[in-house]
């Protein structure tokens, strides 16, 4: 059975550029309802109908869970991107009728934690703006250090320090600020738990200075949505519906299948969740793995692909599917 | 309109019934003429009226009385029901999901007003007309979780979902087939099945857990499961084995049909959405023999079930003192021609 989210008929309510690199979208009911209340770290899965394309990008949820009669998220503008972002950015406008998933969060809080120590690096602030909210409603303990490029790009660090005061940590690339890692971690209360959400580099140096200092992995938590990859075009053979197909240069391995009419689940289409991991049946050529789910081993072995970040460059490719 | 609650007792003098509407509502858990565990996983969508899933939290004739028997253990054993310190969000979580459910599929009976945080629930069966703040604990009498399953057939288990793995963390549960929350609390998912025959050794557990840390909000999942239980008790938990142990001794040929009973977990599994828990209500439904028997189907197969069961499910189930009695007096109700497919009576 399918485990893929029900989705949600909404509304461009509004769009509002938060500085030149990013812009904030509202969404609300189509029908006048509520949204579904949500956690702090979910995301939403987009839909955007790009003429005869459809891409499916998720996107964390920003607003305060409290608050369901909209929600917002926040989009960098990605220039060498696969487009969802400058889609998003140039087509959508307010009273735009768009279709999003149920939010599903795979960067949940650990309500255990006697305190909540956040790592944000550029746009990986989002959501974190919603954590922070639903933890300052119930009295909960955080701290968070947020590294931008430059003040201007420092988007909604005015907003969370206005909110938060001295919990909120700024540092500006530009003015060579950085954060003393180990000096930070080294010095948290026991039952502090960690989270950081960025670009990879920050996230493998902080989980790698967080090791090292001891701290245990189940109190290390972290988001890493990898945006599929483009790269050169290859074919597949989809041994289960008898089809094959071409996976385009700017398409990843998932969407080509689904616009064959093959539809595996998926939840994060960032190789995070491990929903539409796909066997291998035979191949002659070599994998691009790129997903945060599989195993090294699996990884060496070619049995496995997550089709939603993963390539191939080879003769070819027969799967499960 | 509306139900007709039973006043009726699950203890001491057992005056439980079914009406025979209700046995014919019955969640009748096999669909073919032999047993085997099996994932046996469906998405909970709402079924046909008249049967228990016509709501997905259903209230049925014997709620008013389930409700006074959870009362009951609970004023001798509080341990019955615990939370965690990091639960009570979670908590609140099931409660918006038991009053919205139970005021949408029984609005005769019960009644959710919402004015922003300020609610109004008003329970019309058992008396009950609350208004409190939501998500603030000082203005319920219990803590959210209690005060809610003290008015919702069924036990509720709060698994916190991290690491990849679930941890039984909250719950309520004084209708149990034999297993503690006292004991299970604070256990992850693979701690709390490890007593479970077969299962582990064809994996499915394994399978089980990458399907349930996947549930999604707004697409809550099912399945049945079951066992026999001597006389019509709610209670069948480990503090109190002394009291209904030895019941299982008591069976003969003249009183299985009043003495035996098929108990049938409906349980289903839910993501909550504030606290990213996922909550697992286990809902008790029991019927006796004379009553499942009324339907020549069922006991056609049940016959057939019980029977062929291996050896080791009728130990872990705890039938194997009077299985032989049950199979003998099931024989003669059983003419051997073919049950139809499905779950239903014909």
């Amino acid at each position: 059975m399918s485990t893929g989210t029900t989705k949600l008929d909404v509304v461009v309510s509004d769009v509002v550029p938060v500085n030149e690199l990013v812009t904030r979208f509202h969404f609300r009911r189509r029908d006048g309802g509520l949204l579904p209340t949500f956690s702090g770290g979910a995301h939403v899965v987009v839909e955007m109908r790009d003429g005869d394309r459809t891409r499916l990008n998720p996107y964390s949820l920003m607003g305060s869970p409290l608050d369901t009669r909209e929600y917002t998220i926040s989009i960098r503008r990605d220039d060498a991107g696969r487009g969802g972002s400058l889609f998003m950015h140039r087509q959508v406008k307010p009273g735009l009728e768009m279709v999003i998933s149920y939010p599903v969060n795979l960067f949940s809080l650990d309500l255990r934690a006697k305190k909540h120590l956040m790592l944000a690096g550029g746009i990986g602030i989002t959501p974190f703006m919603a954590q922070t909210s639903q933890l300052a409603g119930t009295g909960g303990n955080f701290e968070l250090h947020y590294t931008c490029r430059t003040a201007s790009l420092g988007t909604y660090a005015d907003v969370l320090q206005q909110r938060y005061g001295n919990r909120v940590r700024l540092y500006h690339d530009d003015r060579e600020e950085r954060i003393d890692l180990d000096r930070l971690l080294s010095s948290q209360p026991l039952g502090t738990h960690l989270y950081v959400c960025g670009p990879a580099g920050m996230i493998n140096w902080v989980r790698d200075r967080a090791a090292s200092l001891g701290w245990p992995p189940e109190t290390v938590h972290f988001e890493h949505f990898a945006a599929p990859q483009p790269g050169a075009p290859f074919d597949v053979e989809l041994a289960v519906s008898g089809k094959t197909i071409q996976v385009g240069e700017q398409q990843s391995l998932l969407e080509a299948m689904e616009a064959a009419g093959v539809d595996p689940p998926y939840l994060c289409r960032g190789g995070v969740c491990g929903q539409c991991e796909t066997n291998v049946i035979s191949y002659e050529g070599k994998f691009i793995h790129n997903d945060h789910w599989l195993s090294d081993e699996d990884h060496k072995s070619g049995c496995k692909i997550m089709p939603c970040v993963s390539r191939f460059e080879g003769k070819s490719l027969i799967l499960e599917r | 309109m509306g139900i007709t609650f039973r006043k009726e007792t699950f203890r001491d003098d057992y005056t439980f019934r079914n009406s025979p509407e209700h046995i014919r509502r019955f969640p009748f858990p096999f669909n073919e003429d032999s047993y085997m565990y099996a994932v046996n996983i469906e998405p909970h969508v709402v079924g046909p009226k008249g049967s228990v899933l016509e709501n997905l939290i259903d209230v049925d004739e014997h709620y008013v009385s389930e409700m006074q028997d959870r009362a009951l253990v609970l004023a001798e054993d509080p341990l019955r029901c615990q939370s965690l310190p990091h639960m009570t969000l979670a908590g609140w979580d099931l409660l918006e999901l038991l009053m919205e459910q139970q005021a949408l599929g029984y609005p005769e009976h019960f009644t959710l007003e919402r004015n922003g945080d300020r609610w109004r629930w008003i329970n019309r069966p058992l008396g009950i007309d609350d208004t409190f703040t939501f998500g603030d604990t000082s203005t319920l009498p219990y803590g959210p979780m209690e005060y809610i399953t003290r008015q919702s057939q069924g036990d509720f288990c709060i698994l916190d979902q991290r690491d990849g793995n679930l941890w039984m963390d909250a719950g309520m549960v004084t209708t149990q087939a034999d297993w503690s929350l006292d004991f299970d609390i604070g256990m992850n998912f693979f701690e709390w099945h490890a007593p479970v025959p077969l299962a582990h050794e064809k994996g499915i557990f394994t399978r089980a857990l990458k399907f349930l840390t996947n549930i999604q909000q707004g697409k809550p999942a099912r399945r049945l499961n079951w066992t026999m239980t001597i006389n019509p008790r709610l209670d069948t938990s480990p503090e109190n084995y002394h009291k209904w142990g030895p019941d299982r001794a008591t069976v003969t040929p003249d009183n299985v049909g009043q003495k035996v009973h098929l108990r049938v977990e409906l349980q289903s599994f839910w993501r909550l959405p504030r606290s990213n828990a996922i909550v697992f209500p286990i809902r008790c439904y029991l019927i006796k023999m004379d009553e499942l028997v009324t339907q020549p189907k069922w006991a056609r197969r049940l016959h057939r079930v019980i029977r062929d069961l291996p050896e080791e499910l009728a130990t872990y189930k705890g039938l194997t003192r009077y299985r032989p009695t049950l199979v003998e007096w099931l024989s003669k109700l059983d003419d051997g021609s073919p049950t139809s497919p499905g779950f239903g009576p014909d």
